[in-house]
């Protein structure tokens, strides 16, 4: 009885807490894609700077006031730009940063290809 | 042909990581991104400081010229730096000061004002620094210039002789 009793309650409070993890497994997977610009090199997740501390508080708040990620990145996009993002949107700024591998595969595969063709026509 | 492009290609990259690595030797380790100047003002709710009364920030900047926002704390020591700067600033008559007590003690921070004399017009209270997030600002002390509900200059860190020199140009 006292087995079942234990059960019960578990899967209630469980049932309780699910909802609130969820909320808060998207603050924290959030505050991983921002950048502490005080401690540079480290995301406001894993920092402890007051500046972390505060973004922290203020995405709960966010998030409690029904944004979603979108608006929350937009809205800290708008106050400190792109770099406080680790996975900035594609603007005029990035479009190199984001090219760029394209066209070391483009280049590499060309170079590669080209490889091909010769030691084709050699046979 | 095949002996020829391999050297080339080689050359061009190494030139290339060259080139971004030097460019990248110059600049400072702490980025701070460019300002867009020219920005709104936010809107934002708080408390003042001596009364606790409920302010929003539409009733803070409204009737003077140019306002001076200047968050500081009792405990951070470049705000004691710059503190002479604001006094000096806040005998002038177009110019309101308004200042954020960004996570502070009370007592402490009133006996800041008490030691080093007040030269705010208004303080409001920012005790979770949620509202200079709003500011876009990153810690103590940082100063915004506002003119017509604008931001017209944004200063990082403490002010100084120069900075004092630029805000008085700025606002004559």
């Amino acid at each position: 009885m006292n087995i079942l009793k234990f059960l019960v309650s578990l899967i209630f409070l469980i049932y309780c807490f699910s909802s609130d993890l969820k909320a808060k497994n998207l603050e924290i997977e959030i505050t991983k894609n921002l950048r502490c610009l005080i401690c540079q090199g480290q995301s406001v997740y894993d920092s402890d700077s007051e500046f972390a501390n505060s973004l922290k508080i203020l995405v709960e708040k966010k998030l409690n006031e029904g944004l979603d990620e979108k608006q929350i990145y937009d809205y800290l996009k708008n106050k400190y730009g792109d770099w406080i993002l680790y996975d900035p949107g594609f603007s005029k700024n990035t479009y190199f940063l984001w090219v760029l591998p394209i066209l070391m595969f483009v280049f590499g595969g060309a170079i590669i290809l080209k490889k091909v063709i010769l030691n084709k026509k050699k046979l | 042909m095949k002996t020829k492009i391999f050297p080339i290609f080689l050359i061009f990259t190494f030139s290339i990581i060259f080139f971004v690595f030097y460019k990248g030797l110059q600049n400072t380790n702490v980025y701070t991104p460019t300002i867009k100047s020219e920005i709104k003002i936010p809107n934002f709710d708080a408390k003042e400081f001596f009364s606790k009364d409920k302010i929003n920030s539409d009733q803070i900047f409204i009737g003077s010229d140019y306002y001076l926002l200047n968050i500081w704390a009792s405990w951070c020591v470049p705000c004691k730096e710059e503190h002479k700067y604001l006094m000096d600033l806040s005998k002038k008559e177009n110019i309101k000061i308004i200042g954020q007590n960004y996570k502070d003690n009370f007592e402490n921070a009133k006996n800041f004002l008490i030691n080093l004399d007040n030269p705010y017009d208004l303080i409001f209270l920012d005790n979770d620094g949620t509202i200079a997030i709003e500011w876009g600002a990153y810690g103590v002390p940082e100063t915004f210039l506002i003119q017509n509900n604008k931001i017209i200059k944004k200063i990082i860190g403490p002010l100084n002789e120069k900075l004092l020199f630029e805000i008085k140009e700025l606002t004559q």
